[in-house]
């Protein structure tokens, strides 16, 4: 794993962006061999997406040749909702993008049939060879994506029940009114993530102190399902102090200290500033 | 085949703000360009550079005598042709859709016109909508007459039956403005105009007294014609049909809207700044214009009179009795602006807020509210998704650049501004 501990929210997001960025460019992707990014929802990737944008605006980063797949999206919400995940995407990256909207690939939670649905998102996935990066954020109760405590570590797609916690946090989109807000959700599963060639997971804030704790200095466990990514090959995980709160100060000085190589990983080739 | 159109770099007025987005045009609609990615996973045919340009609803004019030198009063004018004609040139005005208006005349005369100013769809090639026809009279008090001929106005003492008798047939009328202290005008005529032909009952050239006013709008009565003109002035013990702005006895979801000729000289700008703060969602912007609207000054031909226009004011020739208004609709959507603005006191903040003040106000009084007057709202004189592509370019200080009609380019001022100076991407 790789830890980068940076100032704050603004830092984190454009430290995720460069990163993003600098992917997708090395990669060189084309039309016989796309990139496959896989993408999170919430509020801590809101400043990655913006910096993005700036990315594409400037002509920096194109999206012409990358190949999106979603973490989940709520069950029931029709796709055009202000409050569904398709329309979160909309209205903070593709509507601002030089994606191909055939590229785009997001849970429907209105599908018909939800199991298919799960399974078809799986098989598309496998379809394209695989994830490249997968961004994603965690919950302060260290979920990814939708894995609430007690999900499996080995999951998949799959039809998911949310917790009372993250209905309540949800709340706050809904009108503070806990009673619109969704109970389910479609969610990609912690063996999903997992499958991806390389993982990234963007943390910012006290709130997520405890949940980071918990993910890289105590053991895998199912109830912080975001620690399965200690297994992973190449977890890169960028947060900001506050978030380091309940890190050991070992911990945070043994990663500071290794802020100079992190630093060459988003680097231009040419060392533009 | 149906292209898909996207307006970017621009500003829209939309949701009573000005916001960064971009428009999305096909067949002639505004639509929602999420639902466009997501179902239909296509990209905008051809795209359009709008260079910064703020984009608002086209202008609604609810009411207009003539404009260009033709009179709608007039028999002898009176044709499709004609219609179109002034329908075309108004767009250059930023006027998309308007409800041509008819001065007290005689019964012959309106058996021969209304028949002939029928609603049409506008388009670039025809110019603006016609929303139907807005007939000024003649059922109205003597006193407050204004510009209209003493001998062509008429009572209603035998009630509906004399507005039939008169008008002849409803079918291409909008609007009507009576004064509702005549005969049966508040017990019968106005609640069987609203149910039983649909029309928008306006309270104008009138010497009623609020409590008579008030039943009036119980009775239907939605709009008032030109506020201040033709009417009892406000007195603070006897608030006469001005009262109507703050009036509370009205079913909560009933408002009532109110013409306003902001033109520099029918209404101090102190007068429009009073309405606007009382009851700033009722506020409609209408021209009153008489045809000599769009010429330089002379003399013209209206309903039976001769009117002088010289430089901003147009009068009844050998008077001083102001007889309509030659600022064009675009012109009054600039003096609103500019009313309100001289009434702010903290004239030394400049920031990026203020270079915007007032422009979202003064748009929806010529555009969202006289939409609201004539329940069009959700099709005219907004950009929401599913409304009619009638849209403007303005520049910052609200001068128009570009009118478009059903999503065609119908007018514009240079040809700076013409689509195929804009267009940066195209299906080919």
């Amino acid at each position: 794993m790789r830890l980068i501990i940076t100032k704050d929210y603004s830092t984190v997001s454009e430290w995720g962006a460069k990163y993003i960025k600098k992917r997708i460019n090395d990669f060189k992707p084309s039309a016989d061999r796309l990139f496959i990014l896989g993408l999170p929802t919430g509020s801590t990737p809101i400043g990655t997406y913006k910096k993005l944008v700036e990315f594409v605006q400037a002509k920096e980063l194109s999206f012409k040749y990358v190949v999106t797949f979603n973490m989940d999206e709520y069950v029931g919400l029709p796709k055009d909702h202000p409050e569904s995940y398709h329309s979160f995407m909309w209205k903070h990256l593709f509507k601002h993008i030089d994606i191909d909207p055939n590229n785009v690939h997001i849970l429907n939670g209105s599908a018909p049939d939800l199991i298919a649905e799960c399974e078809q998102y799986e098989q598309a996935i496998r379809d394209h060879g695989g994830i490249d990066l997968f961004v994603g954020g965690i919950g302060p109760d260290g979920h990814i994506a939708f894995n609430e405590p007690g999900s499996s570590l080995a999951s998949r797609t799959r039809i998911k029940s949310l917790a009372q916690d993250t209905i309540a946090a949800n709340a706050r989109f809904f009108n503070n009114d806990i009673n619109q807000v969704p109970k389910c959700a479609l969610t990609v599963g912690v063996g999903t993530v997992m499958d991806a060639r390389e993982v990234m997971v963007l943390i910012s804030g006290a709130s997520k102190a405890i949940a980071l704790h918990m993910a890289i200095e105590a053991g895998m466990n199912h109830m912080w399902t975001v620690s399965a990514l200690q297994n992973h090959p190449k977890f890169l995980c960028i947060c900001d102090e506050d978030a380091t709160l309940e890190l050991k100060v070992k911990t945070v000085k043994y990663f500071k200290g290794l802020m100079g190589v992190h630093n060459k990983s988003i680097e231009e080739d040419n060392n533009s500033s | 085949m149906t292209l898909l159109y996207r307006f970017y770099n621009c500003t829209l007025v939309r949701d009573h703000a000005l916001i960064q987005d971009d428009l999305w045009i096909r067949n002639g609609k505004i639509i929602n360009p999420e639902n466009i990615f997501f179902s239909e996973k296509t990209r905008a045919d051809i795209e359009y550079d709008c260079q910064g340009a703020l984009i608002a609803p086209g202008y609604i004019d609810l009411q207009i005598n003539g404009a260009f030198g033709h009179d709608f009063s007039s028999a002898d004018e009176a044709s499709e042709e004609m219609l179109i004609k002034v329908a075309k040139l108004l767009t250059s005005h930023g006027v998309t859709a308007f409800v041509p208006t008819i001065v007290s005349s005689l019964p012959e005369t309106y058996q021969e016109v209304l028949p002939i100013y029928k609603r049409r769809a506008g388009s670039a090639k025809d110019g603006a909508t016609i929303l139907g026809i807005h007939i000024e009279g003649p059922f109205i008090a003597e006193n407050k007459r204004g510009a209209h001929r003493t001998d062509f106005l008429r009572k209603s003492e035998c009630g509906i039956e004399d507005l039939k008798t008169c008008y002849g047939s409803f079918e291409n009328v909008s609007i009507i403005t009576l004064a509702p202290e005549l005969p049966n005008m508040v017990e019968n005529v106005i609640p069987e105009l609203v149910a039983r032909h649909n029309l928008v009952v306006s309270l104008g050239h009138s010497t009623a007294t609020l409590d008579c006013g008030e039943r009036a709008i119980l009775a239907g009565a939605r709009f008032i014609t030109h506020l201040f003109n033709a009417m009892l002035p406000f007195h603070h013990r006897d608030p006469g049909l001005v009262g109507l702005l703050t009036t509370h006895p009205l079913p909560a979801t009933t408002i009532v809207y109110y013409g306003l000729i902001v033109d520099t000289v029918h209404t101090h700008s102190a007068a429009v700044r009073l309405a606007h703060r009382v009851h700033p969602h009722g506020l409609v912007l209408v021209t009153d214009a008489v045809p000599a609207l769009g010429f330089p000054d002379g003399t013209y031909h209206m309903g039976a009179h001769e009117i002088v226009v010289n430089g901003k004011r147009a009068t009844i020739a050998g008077t001083e009795t102001l007889c309509g208004s030659i600022a064009s609709l675009a012109e009054c959507v600039q003096y609103m602006r500019q009313a309100l603005l001289d009434g702010e006191t903290n004239k030394e903040i400049i920031n990026e807020k203020d270079s915007t003040q007032f422009v979202v106000e003064s748009i929806e009084a010529a555009t969202l509210h006289p939409a609201q007057v004539l329940h069009i709202e959700n099709q005219k004189g907004t950009l929401s998704f599913g409304a009619d592509a009638d849209f403007i370019f303005l520049d910052k200080n609200l001068n128009i650049l570009s009118t478009f009609i059903a999503g065609e380019q119908a007018w514009t001022v240079t040809n700076q501004w013409s689509i195929d100076n804009l267009q940066t991407k195209s299906s080919q």
